[in-house]
């Protein structure tokens, strides 16, 4: 239906929309931030009611709908649970291609919580390997105070 | 005692990855006049519209409002639906809620998407919880990567199963003028491709499309007057989790739980239907890469846990198969976001009509599934029939 000169030269409008915003993170969530930040901890939460542990920290059982309010400490150390290696960038991206995502189970914890997997070589990568935290130098008491999770290499 | 609720106009655009010639609401007009024309009726017949699309694909938010006039909604009843990957399917269940409630006698309903126009990868980055996920996500690409990746090794499926599924696809688009990738690929195309998020090459994942699906629901006595194949919604549910905990609930050694498998385990118990393969025919599925063909078939339940490969390698899903997956291409081959999900109940409703063209499917059809995906924290499912007994 479009007539033979809107085919040769359509028209547009174009814009701009920037669109900043921050976010409470809420009561848990500063906890465990400030946790990482302070003392390079990684805190779980641990449900009175059904006991099982989400990392990271949510306020209400995923379980049982019961209130969370106390925190619990893990080593850091986890299991990769899976994975992805990105060979694609785009503006949003927090990282230059290419480079490995990993969603891994802390040990003591029912949830899984996602990171960058740095240190490895992506053809090592395997579901099931051991992974720890690495912490940055400087920390900002956000997610990306860890700096990654590596694997554990074996002693001996 | 609620209104039974029937599909009986179905349109469409062709789909395509670029359309700079015509405007949202010239798109979406063509997909409403299609509709209406296949139901036989006009725009003063309809009560309720309802029109969606992703927020922020465009740059711009108000289309319910922006677009009255090319969706023929002004003055009537009526709203937008945004909400994500299901919103082509939430329209038909909100649809639905209207007719079976006695609110409207007749809703249309507008899914769309002019992909190229806007900030597309930013704007579903915003989906992701912003304290914990959102620097770990790489477009709408890594739930994706990270759910086949799972389904592989829980499953001990081998990759070329990826290159098998989209060579069905590539088949079954190849025959749907509408479709917006129609290119045949053999499994051996599909494997050698360029590998963009581990384990998806470019050729496993879905594009970026512009289009427009319309749909006119109607309530049974209306229905009966419009159309001689009327298509029913026997049923229907939405299921939701949050992120993350939902998908991976085996982790603390439970069974399997996801949206998919809840909203699976609904619908056969509702509809007494204890052989899922033989007692419904078709399958269009929210399929956004080749991997979920199993790894769904599994989890709504259809069958057991690390069978649906070996079935898909046999050629169950195919469109010859007993049991075809999207034989339209699906999500696959073409994806207008704001329209995937109506497109699903669209192409699986004309399919059982009969009325699906060079795509139609070689064996009978009475009982289809439609599905929406929402990143896999939000399952819509459908149990279509073309006879109501
Ligand atoms: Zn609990």
């Amino acid at each position: 239906m479009a007539n033979e000169v809107v085919k040769k030269e359509p028209m547009f409008t174009e814009g701009y929309v920037i669109m900043p915003y921050k976010y409470s993170v809420g009561t848990l969530a500063s906890k465990f931030f400030i946790e990482i930040r302070d003392h390079k901890k990684i805190n779980g939460v641990k449900c009175p009611k059904c006991n099982i542990v989400i990392v990271p920290p949510r306020s209400v059982c995923i379980k049982c709908f019961n209130k969370i309010e106390d925190l619990v400490e893990l080593s850091g150390k986890g299991t990769l649970v899976t994975y992805t290696v990105a060979h694609y960038d785009s503006a949003v991206q927090a990282m230059k291609p290419p480079y490995a995502i990993g969603v891994i189970k802390l040990d003591g914890a029912d949830t899984a919580i996602t990171h960058f997997i740095g240190e490895v070589d992506f053809k090592e990568l395997k579901a099931g390997m051991k992974l720890e935290a690495v912490f940055n130098e400087t920390r900002n008491a956000n997610i990306l105070d860890i700096k990654y999770f590596k694997p554990v290499k074996n002693k001996g | 005692m609620s209104h039974r609720v029937a599909i009986t106009g179905i349109g469409q655009t062709r789909h395509s990855g670029r359309r700079p010639y015509h405007n949202d609401g010239e798109m979406i007009h063509e997909a409403v006049s299609l509709a209406l024309a296949d139901a036989d009726i006009s725009i003063k017949d309809i009560d309720t519209v309802i029109i969606g699309n992703m927020d922020l694909f465009e740059g711009h938010y108000l289309n319910d409002a922006m677009l009255a006039d090319y969706s023929g909604s002004i003055g009537k009843s009526g709203f937008k639906m945004n909400t994500g990957g299901t919103v082509g399917t939430m329209e038909v269940i909100t649809a639905w809620y209207n007719i079976a409630s006695g609110q409207s006698d007749t809703v249309l309903v507008i899914g769309w998407e002019k992909h190229d126009e806007g900030p597309v990868t930013s704007a579903i980055t915003t989906i992701y919880e912003p304290a914990y996920t959102r620097w770990f996500s790489v477009g709408a690409l890594s739930g994706l990567a990270l759910l086949s990746d799972d389904y592989l090794r829980r499953a001990n499926c081998p990759m070329e199963i990826g290159g098998i599924v989209r060579s069905y696809m590539s088949e079954n688009a190849s025959r749907n003028p509408n479709a917006h990738l129609r290119e045949k690929y053999t499994v051996q195309d599909v494997m050698n491709a360029r590998m963009v998020l581990y384990p998806l090459t470019l050729l496993m994942i879905c594009p970026t499309s512009l289009g427009a699906c319309a749909m006119v629901l109607a309530k049974e006595s209306k229905a009966k007057k419009m159309t001689k194949k009327p298509v029913w919604i026997k049923d229907h549910v939405t299921v939701h989790a949050e992120e993350g905990g939902g998908l991976f609930d085996a982790l603390s050694g439970g069974p399997r739980r996801t949206t998919e498998t809840e909203a699976g385990k609904t619908i056969l118990k509702r509809n007494h239907i204890t052989k899922p393969l033989e007692e419904i025919q078709l399958f269009e599925m929210y399929d956004p890469c080749p991997f979920f063909h199993p790894f769904f078939l599994e989890d709504f339940q259809l069958c057991p846990e690390g069978e649906a490969w070996k079935l898909i390698e046999k050629g169950l899903t195919s469109r010859e198969g007993s049991f075809p997956i999207s034989p339209s291409g699906g999500v696959m081959c073409t994806n207008a976001i704001g329209d995937s999900g109506t497109l699903r109940v669209a192409e699986a409703a004309l399919q059982l009509r009969e009325d699906a063209g060079e795509h139609q499917v070689t064996r009978k059809v009475t009982q289809a599934l439609a599905s929406g995906f929402g990143g896999s924290n939000w399952t819509d499912l459908f149990l279509l029939t073309n006879s109501l007994d």
